[in-house]
């Protein structure tokens, strides 16, 4: 009967991922958030659905009662996300709320096959995350003061990288995190949150030629830091995450092509002086060769995402242990292994979704400070998820970041709670402006005037996410 | 805007990859031996059969009451080395389709009946070409002498047969494995039709013979020369085979007679660099077109070679090695009209039902020379059956073409016989490459043993008559 049951949940989770997918892209129909109430009300199933054939599955195969109890009290936690959330603003993104639901559950289920020990650990961190989110919101809303502290981010990015820097532990040659009191640290995970405030504050002054250099002189002091503390991965992410904040301000190419030249002049020089580099280049280019060292990592990465094929080959019954730091840079593969490529296609669309949503956001929001922060996050949450998933298939060199809220970690599952619950605040100060707006329109003040005749018709009524809409400006 | 365009075109493009990787690549990942995941369905699945393509059983497993298996070997030594062994690391077909093999595609309801019984689930079976009958034919006629024979169709790449000599017995290899390990001398693991490293001989005439042709297209026919039984360059000399002296010789019956002393004349002609050319096309020193473990043949010659090695090089001695799979692809290509066909030895793939679960296709590696240069090499290799070394062809119920030799391996002038040809000879339906070590004479040893196994191959698969 183990076998019935395990390859019937199999194919029921791909199915139940695949329609959950299809409707977070059909949303996008419906204008009125009153419509799309069915929706978010089916998909919430499916996230239980998905959990309760995984749990079962896990427990019929191995036998253990433990992940029932674990099923339990992952229920709970995803329950309380939601009704807490709902409760507390009930303006808030649905959609977004699913998205994080539904992420943080495959997360469990993949964690709690690979590491029951490691699931529990994660389990508390995100119980005491969601704590932190739940504020997260109405501080967004309420303090906006918050874009005048342009120097209060800068010196607080810059020293938090630096103290990882000198008291950093060596990790895998890259200094990435600090221990106190037991619990490890890594907070160039937090501190990507603060930069991208730093950055977006500072253009929120000025987009002048001025302002932008010296505004890079810090950027690429973050950049510098990570560097030297071999976390290029992290480096990576900032860089990026800089280049489209400046241009997405400037709208001035010639930066875009700037930094880009930028970007690959510093590669060749670090591909030359960085040994750790050359190592993964050349495990990307032909890991085949040298299989039992560098390219240890990525071929067996790809043993497991090509011996799950399409259909995966059902929870306990892969191998993805033998990928090593699988819980945290190759977590895409033990999904794809166990779940199936069509599931982890699936996870890939729905990172896309949640990308879209924070680029609209940036879109229709006024404040061109909340644009610039929605925006950051937004290009630093898809650039990580390109990165993680990318390296993990060979797409490209393999970098060890984690896959937001899936990978174990628990400064990066934190980091990217609070950054999503940033973007939830960010979506009560719109709908706010549209209020607002909505009253005063008879007597327009200066600058709203001028965002007016910037955007002209273009702001929809009481919607949000239009998706894939109009230019901007 | 154009940051989401960008980003939605770069994860569409890595969607597009992740797929290609999982469509192209499963049975390759799963096959790597650094990939543990074998293990697992090793643990579920029974090891499925090897089989003939007539559906013979060339390796089968059994199962005792508590499930445990043994791999039982039904023909012995005479498919050793092709159908190879999955203890002691694998080769041959349990190596190449291993992946098939512990893969069960059963029904699923069978899988849940063996389920409920804790039974394993049975692997998938592999049809291979090989015939057992040509098979069999080959491992009598190589009798007691050691040596490799291949047995190919041109027109599709299929491997009929192929046989090494020392051979062993697969189905005691567990016990045997210290002895043959220890003995390095007899090599009975090495699978010479594939591995085997032999001076070609006189067989390497079809390569300087092409070599000609394409250099002198038009004229080659003009050519001739007058053997007297040796040939002299300077210091260098050599002889013809047992000095015999062949006389007034043209191109063809230089070629038909394997007049050492004429092709030594017309290696001193040929420019060198071109000839490192053809090599190449010939894929000498290069990687060849088949999924199993071979040998690299090599020819010594570049620019400025000297004049002993080039009149070596042109007949087949000197530095010169050559597999016996590397020389049938080369005939193969000149019978199919210059186009090479990738061979292989793995037909398809079926379940416990016996439906497919894969077929494989016959392709084309490519052209190794043009059709013309193809019909005249073809042309003749039938002058060395119809009136030089091999006319012990002559009087079969078809006609047949190819070339001899006697490769010399020793200063005492021992040498290994050698035969690659073709029949019919007008309409190729079959190749076979025969070497016979430390035998004498290819005309005396290698051709009679063509002869039978051209005999075998058309009594299991008639010539139509049209």
């Amino acid at each position: 009967m183990q076998e019935y049951v395990a390859l019937l949940s199999k194919y029921f989770i791909a199915i139940c991922m695949a329609v959950y997918t299809l409707e977070s892209f059909l949303v996008f129909r419906f204008k009125q958030e009153e419509a799309r109430r069915g929706i978010y009300l089916r998909q919430t199933i499916l996230i239980f659905f998905i959990q309760f054939a995984a749990f079962m599955t896990l427990v019929i195969k191995s036998g253990d009662l433990q992940y029932l109890l674990f099923y339990g009290i992952v229920q709970l936690m995803l329950f309380g996300i939601i009704m807490i959330t709902d409760m507390i603003y009930p303006r808030a993104n649905r959609l977004l709320v699913n998205h994080i639901c539904l992420l943080l559950g495959i997360g469990f289920i993949i964690l709690c096959r690979l590491s029951y020990q490691r699931a529990l650990k994660q389990f508390v961190i995100v119980i005491l995350s969601m704590i932190i989110a739940m504020f997260i919101p109405s501080l967004i809303e309420k303090w906006r003061f918050l874009k005048g502290f342009k120097w209060v981010y800068a010196v607080a990015g810059i020293a938090g990288l630096s103290a990882v820097l000198i008291y950093g532990q060596l990790a895998n040659g890259a200094n990435i995190s600090f221990s106190i009191l037991g619990i490890t640290f890594q907070p160039s995970e937090f501190v990507k949150i603060i930069f991208v405030f730093y950055v977006a504050a500072s253009l929120y002054e000025s987009t002048s030629f001025f302002n932008i250099a010296f505004t890079t002189i810090f950027a690429a002091l973050h950049v510098i830091i990570l560097v030297v503390s071999k976390d290029l991965g992290s480096a990576l992410i900032f860089f990026i995450a800089y280049l489209f904040m400046v241009f997405v301000a400037t709208k001035n190419y010639l930066y875009l092509l700037l930094g880009i030249g930028g970007g690959i002049g510093s590669a060749v020089v670090a591909y030359h002086y960085f040994k750790h580099v050359q190592v993964r280049v050349q495990a990307w280019l032909d890991p085949w060769t040298y299989i039992d060292n560098q390219g240890y990592q990525v071929t067996q990465s790809l043993f497991g995402v090509g011996s799950g094929s399409w259909f995966g080959m059902g929870l306990m019954s892969g191998n993805p242990d033998t990928i090593p730091y699988v819980e945290m840079d190759s977590i895409f593969s033990a999904i794809c292994e166990e779940m199936g490529v069509i599931f982890g296609i699936m996870l890939i669309l729905i990172c896309i979704s949640c990308f879209i949503m924070m680029m609209n956001m940036a879109l229709l929001i006024k404040d061109n400070f909340y644009r610039y922060i929605s925006y950051g996050l937004g290009v630093i949450y898809i650039f990580q998820v390109f990165l993680t998933i990318g390296g993990s298939i060979k797409f490209i060199p393999l970098t060890g970041v984690t896959l937001p809220l899936v990978s174990y970690g628990g400064s990066s599952v934190m980091s990217t709670l609070i950054m999503f619950y940033i973007v939830q605040g960010l979506y009560l100060i719109r709908q706010k402006e549209e209020r607002y707006g909505r009253r005063k329109k008879r007597r327009p003040n200066r600058e709203q005037r001028y965002r007016r005749e910037a955007e002209t018709e273009t702001i929809p009524p009481e919607d949000d996410l239009v998706f894939l809409d109009g230019e901007t400006e | 805007m154009i940051t989401t365009y960008l980003v939605v075109a770069t994860f569409l493009g890595m969607v597009v990859y992740l797929c290609y990787f999982v469509a192209t690549s499963e049975q390759e990942v799963l096959n790597n031996s650094f990939n543990s995941r074998q293990e697992i369905l090793i643990a579920q699945n029974y090891r499925g059969d090897i089989l003939s393509d007539k559906g013979d059983k060339l390796a089968t497993t059994t199962l005792d009451s508590e499930q445990n298996e043994t791999r039982v070997y039904p023909y012995g030594e005479i498919f050793s080395h092709v159908v190879g062994f999955s203890t002691h690391g694998r080769t041959g077909v349990e190596a190449a389709s291993n992946y098939y093999l512990i893969t069960s595609s059963a029904p699923i309801t069978d899988k849940v009946v063996n389920d409920v019984a804790g039974n394993k689930n049975p692997g998938d079976d592999v049809y291979t070409t090989l015939n057992t009958h040509v098979q069999e034919t080959a491992y009598k006629a190589l009798g007691v002498y050691d040596g490799a024979i291949i047995v190919t169709e041109p027109s599709t790449g299929k491997i009929i047969a192929m046989v090494s000599k020392p051979g062993f017995d697969p189905n005691t290899i567990d016990a045997d494995w210290d002895s043959l390990t220890k003995d390095k001398s007899s090599g009975k693991l090495l699978n010479r039709a594939t591995q085997g490293l032999y001076p070609p001989g006189s067989t390497f005439k079809i390569v300087t013979a092409l070599e000609y042709i394409k250099e002198n297209p038009d004229t080659y026919n003009n050519y001739s020369f007058q053997c007297n039984g040796r040939f002299t360059l300077g210091d260098s000399k050599i002889q013809c085979y047992h000095g015999s002296n062949h006389g007034y010789v043209d191109f063809k019956s230089s070629f038909a007679k394997s007049c050492n002393s004429s092709f030594a004349n017309i290696g001193t002609k040929l420019n060198k660099v071109e000839f490192r050319k053809t090599l190449d096309e010939l894929l000498f020193d290069k990687e060849l077109p088949v999924k199993f473990v071979y040998g690299t043949s090599s020819v010594h010659m570049e620019e400025n070679l000297s004049d002993e090695e080039i009149i070596q090089t042109s007949i087949g001695q000197g530095k010169t090695q050559i597999t016996p799979l590397h020389l049938n692809m080369i005939t193969c290509a000149i019978a199919n009209n210059g186009t090479l066909m990738k061979p292989y030895v793995v037909d398809c793939v079926t379940n416990s039902n016996n439906s497919i679960v894969k077929q494989f296709k016959s392709s084309s590696y490519g052209k190794l020379m043009t059709p013309d240069e193809a019909a005249t090499l073809q042309d003749m290799m039938k002058s060395v059956v119809t009136s030089g070394t091999a006319t012990f062809l002559k009087n079969a119920d078809y006609t047949s073409a190819g070339k001899t030799g006697s490769a010399e391996y020793n200063s005492k002038g021992d040498s290994h016989a050698w035969f690659t040809g073709f029949a019919p000879a007008d309409n190729p339906k079959v190749c076979v490459t025969i070497i016979v070590e430390g035998a004498g004479s290819g005309g005396d040893y290698a051709v009679p043993m063509a002869k039978r196994l051209f005999d075998a191959y058309f009594e299991e698969y008639p010539i139509n008559e049209e």
